[in-house]
């Protein structure tokens, strides 16, 4: 099936994407955030919290806030310690987190010595978490091939040992990625909490020691079941950098990726979060791992209908973002939903031809079908009519992720049960209509055709207008779902500074990634990804 | 049903049935042992001629269950006390006119979801000029002064604005109430009311889709609105009650 669609406008929303893109990341390339900073703090392996459970990578970035010194960044004056005490970096931030050690009182070292030292560590952690990556992708190419769409299902008890048991569950039951969802609020948080957690609202922390279970009891599943079973989790919010940093860390193979739901839902600010998403993504795509778009919610508060347009313009101006942080289109998976109200004639249609152009305008992304939420109420048997008939928009259209809709969408997180059942009715739709989209085509001039080119045409609109004013400015005027925010209102501004004269970050360095990268294909890394249960934790906070 | 008698069963397919319908999960794995579970644990809730019409192995030791089963239970539903009265609905003008000649004042009223929930459809549901259900929200009444201050409001901002705006009325939203992650905020916006002397002089009123209204009044609301809520019967209950107080 295919929509007859202008490829000269679909061309047109690409170039003012590109530009709109474009603006941003000439303001957000000479600033870089504290949650950045801590994320290069983690992947070069500093763990861990103080006696008054402060991570220590906040201690370490507030030090230096403390000094004003932070515009130098946290690797320069960590490989200065480094050189100066002879210490590993865990000793040297365990030593701030105890408050004695003083990183700016330290003799200063020469430059160049901190530059090359400060290569050599970021090398050494390519090196490992480069392998590391490496390794699990053989791990996912010896199973059996996934069929596709994807089945994405998530779990939220609050309690990561419930979640693993759940999560297991829907692996057996058929799922093939499971997302755990974070407790309400966690993006409002200007740190990431420590070890495993067991109380978390409308989900549970995301935090390295819960990442790290989970991905053993998923691996130890797709063992089972000869079927890799991806770990899900999101990183939008204040830390997103450094979420995204632990998803490479742990080993997670999706992370929902998306600036514009903190600044619109939770009041983020704009230009910390799009520091933050932009290193993110750049971290993402160098571990080749998948990111999800947040599009669904942008037609959660207007009329779904009319204004569904904004999820094109959104996923347009995204996939550029992603380009420029360095992925490829194969790992932007952009996010989409119909959101239609039940009680229009034709939903069904609409809801196809939608997930049909997105399909077609995003060939070679892993977009990512959402399910609809907001026309559920408590008649759970009439959600899963909904519910059924999404899946089999999904399944016609040939969607790369579907995430179920729950039956009690309207109620609560998942019960064991729910995911059963909506898993149930993925997988008979699967089977049911397998071969739909190769069988049947639409009238070249029906109402399908005349929707997509009216959307598409609507979107063109938008974008040159978001192009004429800059993405800052169309977020001022409420261009997106209606709400408006300011350039320097909403959380975290706090965070952003100007990279100064030394700052370093060889992260973004092309020489030494390329060292790395061929120092990881030339080993032939002998051991295989550690067994659950091998790992020591520490105990429960939160 | 046209008959008239005082108790009501639940019904099926014929009158005093008792049908009833259930399922549930139970952490073991399925067996015959564990359907003989289920059932047993239809019959402690006091289902007779029970039923188990589907039994399913959901993996990782557990198992869902379907059943059928009739109760005995019956119910004298004019003799239930309800906590949320049904009251009669005023109109759009009446609404108005009783404000502007009666109460002789334009009442502020004061919004917000509180706490870390970010839910806004709700209370933008009752509050925005576009209303729900084809009915207009409260900013279209000439009558209301409406302050939206949206989605995660901490309680001393709400206080703060009630205090500043003058506020008759503070209408408060709570979504996300999951482990009774709303309880704190709710009983926390109410203690600082009181401590602050604001409280006597206000209208509180709560709304969400799961608040339970019997909860909310003990923590110190004077209403609280369920799923469904129109701002006719908002605004019904704003009246009513500020005439109430001003005698
Ligand atoms: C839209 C939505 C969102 C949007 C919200 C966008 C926005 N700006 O509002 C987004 C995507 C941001 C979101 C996020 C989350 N959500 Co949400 N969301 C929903 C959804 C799909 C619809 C809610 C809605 O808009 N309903 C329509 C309105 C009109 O109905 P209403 O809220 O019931 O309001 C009516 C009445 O209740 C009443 N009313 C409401 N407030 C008030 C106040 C007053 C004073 C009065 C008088 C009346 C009143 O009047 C209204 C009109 O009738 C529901 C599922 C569902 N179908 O209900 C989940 C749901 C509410 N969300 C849920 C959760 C858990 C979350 C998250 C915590 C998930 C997570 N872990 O990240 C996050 C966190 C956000 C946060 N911190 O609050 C759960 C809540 C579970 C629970 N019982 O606690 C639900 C039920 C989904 C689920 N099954 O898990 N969500």
């Amino acid at each position: 099936m295919r929509l007859p669609i202008p490829t000269e406008q679909v061309r047109h929303c690409r170039q003012l994407a590109a530009s709109i893109a474009g603006g941003v990341q000439d303001e957000i390339s000479p600033l870089s955030t504290v949650s950045v900073e801590r994320s290069l703090l983690r992947l070069v392996g500093i763990e861990g919290s103080n006696q008054e459970s402060v991570p220590l990578v906040n201690c370490f970035i507030d030090q230096l806030t403390g000094q004003r010194v932070l515009e130098d960044g946290a690797l320069y004056w960590l490989s200065n310690a480094i050189l100066a005490t002879g210490e590993t970096p865990q000793g040297i931030a365990e030593r701030v987190g105890a408050r004695s050690l003083d990183l700016v009182r330290l003799p200063r070292q020469p430059r160049r010595a901190i530059e090359n030292h400060c290569r050599g560590i970021v090398q050494d952690a390519l090196v490992t978490l480069l392998g590391k990556r490496r390794r699990r992708r053989e791990m996912e190419e010896s199973l059996a091939r996934t069929t596709s769409p994807w089945l994405y299902v998530i779990v939220a008890t609050g309690n990561i040992y419930d979640d693993i048991e759940q999560a297991k569950a829907a692996a057996e039951q058929g799922a093939d990625a499971v997302a755990v969802i974070r407790s309400t609020a966690q993006s409002l948080l200007d740190y990431v909490p420590e070890g495993i957690t067991t109380e978390g609202f409308g989900g549970t922390y995301a935090t390295g020691a819960n990442f790290r279970l989970m991905r053993g009891a998923l691996d130890e599943a797709s063992r089972q079941s000869n079927r890799y079973v991806r770990q899900v989790n999101y990183c939008s919010g204040l830390c997103m950098a450094e979420i995204a940093a632990l998803g490479v860390l742990e080993g997670l193979d999706i992370l929902v990726n998306d600036a514009l739901y903190g600044i619109l839902f939770r009041d983020l600010n704009m230009i910390r979060t799009m520091v933050d998403q932009h290193f993110s993504r750049y971290l993402l795509g160098l571990f080749d791992t998948t990111i999800v778009t947040g599009e669904d919610n942008l037609i959660k508060t207007i009329d779904a209908f009319e204004e569904y347009p904004i999820v094109l313009v959104s996923q347009f101006i995204n996939e550029q973002l992603a380009k420029n942080a360095g992925m490829r289109e194969e790992r932007i998976g952009l996010g989409h939903a119909a959101e239609l109200d039940p009680a229009l004639e034709d939903s069904f249609l609409k809801e196809l031809v939608q997930a049909q152009l997105v399909r077609q305008l995003f060939p070679r992304s892993p977009v990512k079908f959402m399910p609809p939420t907001r026309y559920k109420s408590g008649n759970i048997f009439f959600a899963h009519v909904l519910d059924t008939l999404f899946n089999l928009v999904a399944v016609w259209t040939d969607q790369a992720i579907v995430l179920l809709g729950m039956p009690t969408e309207a109620i609560h997180t998942p019960y064991v049960q729910d995911r059963y059942l909506s898993l149930e009715s993925a997988l008979h739709v699967r089977r049911a209509a397998g071969s739909l989209g190769q069988e049947v085509r639409l009238k070249p001039n029906g109402q399908g055709a005349a929707r997509a080119c009216w959307l598409l045409a609507r979107t063109e609109e938008s974008l040159t207008r978001i192009a004429e004013e800059g993405l800052w400015n169309s977020l001022a005027s409420g261009a997106f779902s209606a709400i408006k925010r300011a350039r320097r209102g909403g959380r975290g501004y706090d965070g952003v500074f100007r990279k100064g004269h030394f700052y370093l970050n060889p992260f973004l360095d092309r020489e030494v990634v390329r060292r790395a990268r061929r120092k990881v294909a030339q080993n032939t890394l002998p051991g295989a990804i550690e067994l659950p249960g091998a790992i020591e934790l520490p105990g429960a906070v939160v | 049903m046209s008959e008239e008698r005082p108790f009501i069963r639940p019904y099926g397919d014929r009158l005093n049935d008792g049908a009833v319908q259930l399922s549930f999960s139970l952490p073991i794995s399925l067996s015959a042992r564990s359907r003989e579970a289920a059932k047993s644990i239809a019959g402690r809730l006091g289902l007779e001629q029970i039923r188990l019409v589907s039994a399913l192995d959901l993996g990782n030791g557990f198992s869902f269950y379907i059943l059928y089963g009739a109760t005995t239970v019956e119910i004298d539903d004019q003799a239930i006390h309800l906590t949320e009265v049904e009251r009669p609905l005023l109109d759009f003008w009446r609404i108005n006119q009783l404000l502007e000649f009666e109460l002789k004042k334009r009442v502020t009223v004061v919004g917000a979801t509180i706490g870390t929930d970010a839910h806004t459809v709700g209370l933008d549901a009752i509050l925005n000029a576009k209303g729900f259900g084809g009915e207009s929200g409260l900013e279209r009444y000439p009558q209301f002064r409406v302050v939206n201050l949206g989605a995660q409001a901490p309680p001393d901002e709400v206080l703060e604005a009630a205090r500043e705006q003058r506020a008759d009325v503070v209408l408060v939203s709570q979504v996300v109430t999951q482990r009774n992650a709303h309880l704190e905020n709710l009983s926390l916006l109410a203690e600082m009311l009181e401590a602050e002397g604001l409280r006597q002089d206000l209208l509180l009123i709560c709304g969400g889709p799961y608040i339970d209204s019997q909860v909310a009044l003990e923590v110190g609301f004077d209403a609280a609105f369920g799923p469904g809520t129109t701002p006719l019967a908002v605004a019904s209950l704003i009246v009513e009650e500020l005439l109430r107080k001003a005698q």
